[in-house]
């Protein structure tokens, strides 16, 4: 990969990025100018340091390189099961997480991989779940849709379709009785926004003005309906007005553009001011699952997608100003392949769990033969 | 297999048990415009298992509906569609996401009847696909067809076959009151002889898979393949297992259980939901509150599902429900007194 040309903004084609939803205004303007007051720098360079930027990038090219090396373990058959890949939706989990502490929370959702590394978990440890060995993060009884480390703040991904949205709500109504000063932010797709647990966490969160953040990873698709299909609004931020906060879509696939969106969120959750929905723009490259065949889009449509590859982007917005440079592109690459080929290794050697122990962890205190 | 005769005359052929459902729902279709099928990325996908496949494209999206991601929705719409003079099908994507319909499903389509006294019913055909060994853990891979065998108002089906699994859903299609299809995931792909044109198989009656002198084998959905694999094992140990495939568990056939129990006056039963409070008590139960108690000549056996969700590592996955091996060694147990 090289970021040399990459510096296309994919604005007009990509249906709806940057548009302001109707709910109210969800980007306060950043209170730091940051070094550089020049209006047009995009948000992200004014506003972070060249380490924070780097880093933000080297996350990004990790979880493409940890789902390319899931993706390939897969066909290798030493993971079984499904998995979904959030390949070309980078920006977005990395985006969202920038501002995020360790311990502010997230929930997150079958498509979790990225959110996971994006809130700092160990790579190895990820593999190790997904080959189902007792060094991985759930002990090898999760898997890929089970994912979290609760250590870092991930609360999990989850099966459920809507299943992370009203635990956010809960983890946020501790934040603010405990008096942590933290806040949460919740994923979840665009097909979830018609579960009904969409609906009633929003409403919730905004009556108690809880400190959560919800982010609609719109990728055009639940599975195969469209959300032209599936979902009577225009775009999904047009559902903030129904709960009285603020509602905002932008283009998921500019880091910075995500990233601003968040600090505004994060700041009104800080600030007691309650939750915001951000719709972030962005789009799935790989099939559904493993068993997609792909029959509802057409490639020129995903063609035109990877050509607006988030990291392209991002790398390139880096070199254009001086922030890394293409040698040091080229390390961060060969960095990268050597920590996914030790994280790899890692879980190839770990152990198996103990069958007897199968029973384990269905209770805190283990009850023998609850039968 | 016990076809009725119309349709022994018909060609046999070999389809997938995906395949047969399919036939089943394109007769339907095909002859009641009344018939609706209803579900997520049952459309152009085909389904998540491939069942509906091409229906969408021979029978248009007015009739096969691709449904938002609400099963609440979804599912409570089948029920006034129901009551209101459409013949609904709907498909859970996977049987964990009744959870999210339990509402519509249990307070009302299985009431709406009785609480009117009479007034209405709701002829809804909901099917589910069920169990694990897909590697999909805790939230994909459950047996829940016990908890709705506890709802008086549902009727609750589990086809082992390919031929039943076609003659069971034409079946559920003619019956006015809601009925549960629980497809096992596993058995999408496994294939049998399906007659063309319709047919039914009763709700409500189970079927002797295979007869045997020594001891009765209930069992459900896949462990019926489980249980007459173990059976030849047995055979070979001079053990005869008499092979029960439930078909149906509520309303359950006592009777053909019980004359099974007082013949071979043994008894295992397999099923791979969790084994507490599920098929096995209550098939247990019939024979315990029947003459064939008198018969019994060793403890009742309970195969079920290990008191855990299901886990994602495929060894502990396997070791969560009953396998081959497990029948084998209960069988030999309640055989030999050695358990
Ligand atoms: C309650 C529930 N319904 C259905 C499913 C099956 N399912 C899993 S992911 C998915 C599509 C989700 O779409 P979206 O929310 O847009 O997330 P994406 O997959 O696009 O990331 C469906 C239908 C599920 N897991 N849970
Ligand atoms: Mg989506």
């Amino acid at each position: 990969m090289s970021i040399s040309s990459e510096t296309e903004r994919c604005g007009a084609q990509a249906p709806a990025p940057g548009r302001k939803g109707s709910g109210g205004s969800a980007r306060p303007a950043s209170r730091r100018a940051g070094k550089t007051s020049a209006g047009n720098e995009p948000f992200a360079v004014r506003h972070y340091s060249p380490e924070v930027l780097r880093e933000a990038l080297r996350k990004m090219l990790l979880i493409r390189r940890f789902e390319e090396g899931a993706e390939d373990s897969y066909m290798r058959g030493l993971i079984h099961g499904t998995m979904h890949l959030s390949i070309g939706q980078e920006a977005s989990a990395v985006g969202a997480c920038l501002e995020l502490t360790d311990q502010d929370k997230i929930t997150s959702t079958h498509r979790g991989h990225g959110h996971c590394i994006a809130k700092g978990a160990d790579v190895g440890r990820m593999f190790a779940e997904f080959f189902g060995k007792e060094s991985g993060y759930c002990r090898g009884r999760g898997g890929s849709m089970h994912i979290a480390d609760v250590d870092k703040g991930n609360l999990g991904a989850n099966g459920i379709v809507g299943g992370g949205i009203p635990i956010a709500v809960g983890a946020a109504l501790s934040a603010k009785r405990l008096k942590t000063g933290t806040v949460v932010t919740s994923f979840f797709g665009d097909g979830a926004v018609n579960e009904g647990s969409f609906h009633e966490s929003l409403n919730m969160a905004a009556i108690w003005k809880l400190p959560v953040i919800f982010i609609c990873e719109n990728n055009h698709y639940g599975m195969s309906t469209s959300v032209e299909r599936s979902t009577a609004v225009r775009q999904v931020s047009d559902r903030a007005a129904a709960y009285s906060m603020p509602g905002v879509t932008v283009d998921g696939n500019d880091l910075s553009a995500v990233a601003e969106a968040c600090h505004g969120a994060i700041e009104r959750a800080r600030a007691g001011e309650g939750p915001s929905l951000i719709e972030s723009v962005t789009y799935r490259w790989r099939g559904h699952s493993k068993s997609d065949r792909n029959r509802y889009r057409s490639k020129d449509e995903i063609d035109a997608w990877i050509a607006r590859d988030p990291i392209r982007r991002f790398a390139g917005l880096l070199s254009e100003h001086g922030i890394l440079s293409e040698e040091g592109f080229a390390r961060m690459e060969t960095e990268v392949a050597e920590q996914i080929a030790a994280a790899i290794a890692f879980a190839k050697e770990s152990p198996d769990p103990d069958t007897a122990a199968l029973t384990r962890d269905v209770y805190t205190t283990q009850t023998e033969s609850v039968g | 297999m016990t076809a009725p005769a119309a349709v022994l005359d018909s060609p046999l052929r070999e389809l997938s048990y995906a395949e047969a459902i399919r036939d089943a729902l394109a007769i339907a279709l095909a002859e009641d415009e009344r018939v609706v099928l209803m579900g997520e990325d049952i459309g152009v996908y085909g389904g998540a298992f491939q069942v509906s496949g091409d229906l969408v494209h021979r029978f248009g999206e007015e009739r096969v509906i691709d449904t938002p991601i609400s099963e609440l929705g979804g599912a409570g719409m089948a029920v006034g569609a129901a009551l209101t003079g459409l013949r609904p099908i709907y498909e859970f994507q996977f049987s964990d996401f009744a959870t999210l319909a339990m509402e519509q499903i249990v307070n009302q389509a299985a009431k709406l009847r009785f609480m009117l006294g009479g007034a209405v019913s709701v002829p809804l055909v909901m099917r589910f696909p069920a169990g694990s060994g897909t590697g999909a853990a805790a939230q994909h891979s459950q047996s829940l067809e016990a908890w709705f065998g506890h709802v008086p108002g549902l009727k609750v089906v589990q086809a082992a076959t390919p031929y039943d699994a076609k003659g069971l859903l034409l079946a559920a299609l003619d019956d006015p009151d809601p009925v549960m299809l629980f497809e096992h995931k596993l058995l999408y792909k496994t294939k049998g002889p399906v007659p063309e044109g319709r047919y039914t198989v009763p709700i409500g009656k189970a079927e002797v898979c295979r007869t045997g002198s020594n001891v009765t084998i209930v069992a459900t959905a896949i462990m019926v393949h489980r249980a007459l694999e173990a059976a030849e094992v047995l055979a070979q140990e001079g053990i005869d297992a008499e092979v029960i495939d439930l078909r149906t568990v509520r309303p359950m056939d006592r009777e053909t259980v019980v004359a099974s129990v007082a013949k071979t006056s043994r008894l295992v039963v397999a099923y791979e939901g969790v084994r507490t409070l599920g098929i096995g008590a209550e098939v247990s139960a019939s024979i315990v509150e029947s003459e064939a108690f008198d018969y019994l000549d060793a403890p009742i056996v309970r195969l079920g599902g290990a008191e855990a969700p299901i886990p994602y590592n495929p060894e502990l996955e396997k070791a969560a429900v009953p396998q081959v091996a497990d029948i084998l060694s209960a069988v030999r147990g309640v055989v030999r007194g050695t358990r």
